[in-house]
């Protein structure tokens, strides 16, 4: 009797313990990120700049796509007018309204950099899930071709991608910064899969006789996305400032009816003597944009990682 | 260790083979062809036929594709359309340049990474750890180009204290074409000086990146072996503070760092792109970074080569290097 208390005792402990525990993985990842001020500072400067460049074109002062006479007037090698009225930031290199073109280039530069990362998101996974739900010889003729992709420096490959077109344009650089991160996914997404080939849910449902695709797509696939998440949110960052590289070397979109923070940044420089501040505010756009989505991302790896779970 | 080095260069060699695969596949897609990508600007109707019966891209792929491997063993990769020399005379010109910018800024990323990342690990959750951390963060989030401008302008432009481009003013005798070098070959003290002074900023832009890295990965590490038995057992063994700290911490941690160090290779090649144009600094990185603004495939394709297999290369002896200092990676598989 003694015996069997103790045992009911221990149910009900481990069934308080589950309760406990029992809150899924994300959640509970969420309410640790909740917790760190890293967490919500990346968090918040990524609302603050989707809100931003959602909002743009309707809170923007000027047309930033209209050259002023009276900013163009003032116009020389040697001078490009500052801060006047109605010109909150004065001109830029080329008479526009400074300020309204830094504020509108927010949507370009997330555009960009939300695209290329979805483009390689999306290769990368159909790579990588194929190769760790099929395995054998389809598994190492896929990883060849990534390992070989990632023979190159990433910029390099990105470089000889948009060389490839005569003229630069947007989708030359979202294809060629897409491309860059193809093999980080599909090598993370098979590392993700061959863990769960391997595990007991997995096992479970075969032996029940559930159908391969059915275990791929609501067993395996469902538990690998972590990681991929938390990387998206890297690349979403190193997009960013990869595009603006491409935009130095003179492969990005030199179309002035576009503006993006890394185009203006790479064209300022040649005026830097004159106006810093063409360089200084579209860098540290960059650098503050690409911060938040690194914190954000790096917390959320921390705080989904099991070895910090309670 | 013969046997696994011998295995890791067998298997380097299918990479290659795809690589050149590739780059063969990627000079075919050009725009307008290869002939006429080959010849630029100056290209007319004749030039691109007699140029196409030249490359033999009037005979089967196969074929083609065995004369282009042909080309790459002896170096002909053909004329520049930008200088119109040959590409292979260029890069040997400039290939001191970047080895100088490029070892030079890792010496700076392992000189500085190391400490700080083991002493941020020592100090974990302080405040010089904070700091280390979110300035690591901050030196990847900056575009290396912009970091250069950043550097000439202030320290060049605004308080004249360095050059603000180029590797020498005045420049000794040509020996090596490393310039620091042949400044102390020569006796010419005067110009290592100012080949140095020259080199101080593009390798701390080229630095910051390579930096940021191995601070993270030392500090990762450290904390991790400070975690393990063996470090207890030699405080349970009475061993001093310093003595752990230099046998057991230390030597135990740089293990991943060595790997992470020749990794750099890759963002060194790439960084050297963005640095070497804003500071004018003539290697292989600005052959790059010029060749792309006129399209200048014949480099393009010979340089994107040279990154390709020198970076395969870099991994290779990294391989075999973790091998001679990890036992058990050459036993492992």
């Amino acid at each position: 009797m003694k015996l069997l208390k103790r045992k009911s005792d221990r149910i009900d402990e481990l069934a308080a313990g589950a309760g406990e525990g029992g809150t899924s993985l994300a959640a509970d990842a969420l309410k640790r990120m909740a917790r760190s001020p890293v967490a919500v500072v990346g968090a918040g400067v990524v609302a603050l700049f989707v809100i931003l460049s959602a909002i743009a074109p309707w809170i923007a002062p000027k047309d930033p796509f209209t050259r002023y006479p009276e900013l163009r007037s003032e116009l020389t090698p040697t001078n490009i007018p500052g801060p006047m009225p109605g010109f909150l930031l004065g001109s830029d290199q080329n008479g526009y309204d400074f300020f309204s073109r830094l504020l509108v280039a927010s949507q370009q530069t997330l555009i960009v950099g939300v695209l290329a990362t979805l483009l390689g998101l999306t290769v990368g996974m159909i790579i990588g899930g194929l190769a760790g739900a099929l395995g054998g010889w389809v598994d190492s003729a896929l990883m060849r071709l990534v390992d070989i992709m990632l023979s190159l420096p990433a910029l390099l490959l990105a470089i000889s991608i948009a060389a490839l077109f005569r003229e630069g344009s947007q989708w030359t650089v979202i294809i060629a910064v897409g491309t860059v991160s193809v093999p980080i996914f599909a090598r993370l997404l098979r590392g993700a899969m061959l863990a769960q080939r391997e595990s007991d849910h997995v096992l479970a449902a075969t032996a029940l006789g559930v159908r391969r695709r059915t275990v791929v797509f609501r067993h395996m696939l469902p538990n690998s996305l972590g990681p991929v998440i938390v990387q998206a949110t890297l690349t979403l960052a190193a997009a960013i400032i990869e595009a603006a590289s491409l935009s130095f070397l003179g492969l990005g979109d030199p179309s002035p009816r576009r503006a993006e923070w890394g185009l203006m940044l790479a064209q300022a420089q040649r005026h830097f003597e004159v106006k810093p501040e063409l360089a200084f505010y579209p860098a540290a756009a960059i650098i503050i944009v690409a911060l938040g989505f690194t914190l954000l991302g790096e917390s959320m790896r921390e705080s989904l990682d099991p070895k910090n779970r309670r | 260790m013969l046997r696994f080095i011998v295995r890791r260069l067998i298997q380097a060699i299918p990479t290659l083979f795809i690589l050149s695969l590739l780059v063969f596949a990627w000079l075919r897609s050009l725009p307008g062809g290869p002939a006429a990508a080959l010849l630029g600007e100056r290209q007319t109707a004749e030039s691109i036929a007699r140029l196409n019966a030249a490359m033999g891209l009037d005979q089967p792929i196969y074929v083609q594709y065995i004369k282009f491997l042909g080309r790459i063993f002896t170096g002909d990769f053909g004329t520049s359309t930008v200088s119109g020399d040959p590409v292979m005379a260029e890069i040997r010109r400039s290939f001191p340049a970047t080895i100088e910018l490029g070892l030079c800024a890792l010496i700076l990323a392992v000189l500085f990474g190391i400490p700080f990342g083991y002493l941020a690990a020592r100090r974990r959750g302080s405040f010089f750890d904070n700091a280390t951390v979110i300035s690591t963060l901050v030196g990847v989030a900056i575009p290396v180009f912009f970091l250069g401008f950043l550097l000439k302008y202030i320290f060049a432009n605004q308080f004249r204290l360095l050059p603000p481009s180029g590797r020498y003013a005045v420049g000794a005798p040509d020996i090596t074409g490393f310039a620091t070098l042949d400044g102390l070959l020569t006796g010419d003290l005067a110009a290592t000086s100012d080949a140095l002074l020259h080199l101080v900023l593009p390798a701390a832009a080229l630095a910051t990146i390579p930096f940021a890295v191995i601070v993270r990965i030392t500090r990762a590490s450290v904390l991790d072996v400070m975690d393990e038995d063996f470090v207890r057992t030699a405080e349970s063994k009475g061993l001093t503070t310093p003595v752990i700290r230099r046998r057991h911490v230390l030597r135990n941690a740089l293990l991943p760092v060595a790997t992470t160090i020749g990794l750099q290779t890759g963002l060194l090649l790439a960084g050297a792109v963005l640095t070497e144009k804003v500071f004018v600094w003539r290697g292989l990185g600005w052959l790059l970074a010029t060749g792309i603004e006129q399209r200048d495939y014949p480099r393009l394709q010979a340089l994107i080569l040279l990154a390709a297999g020198v970076y395969v290369l870099v991994n290779l002896l990294v391989d075999i290097s973790y091998a001679i200092i990890d036992p058990r990676v050459r036993v492992g598989r």
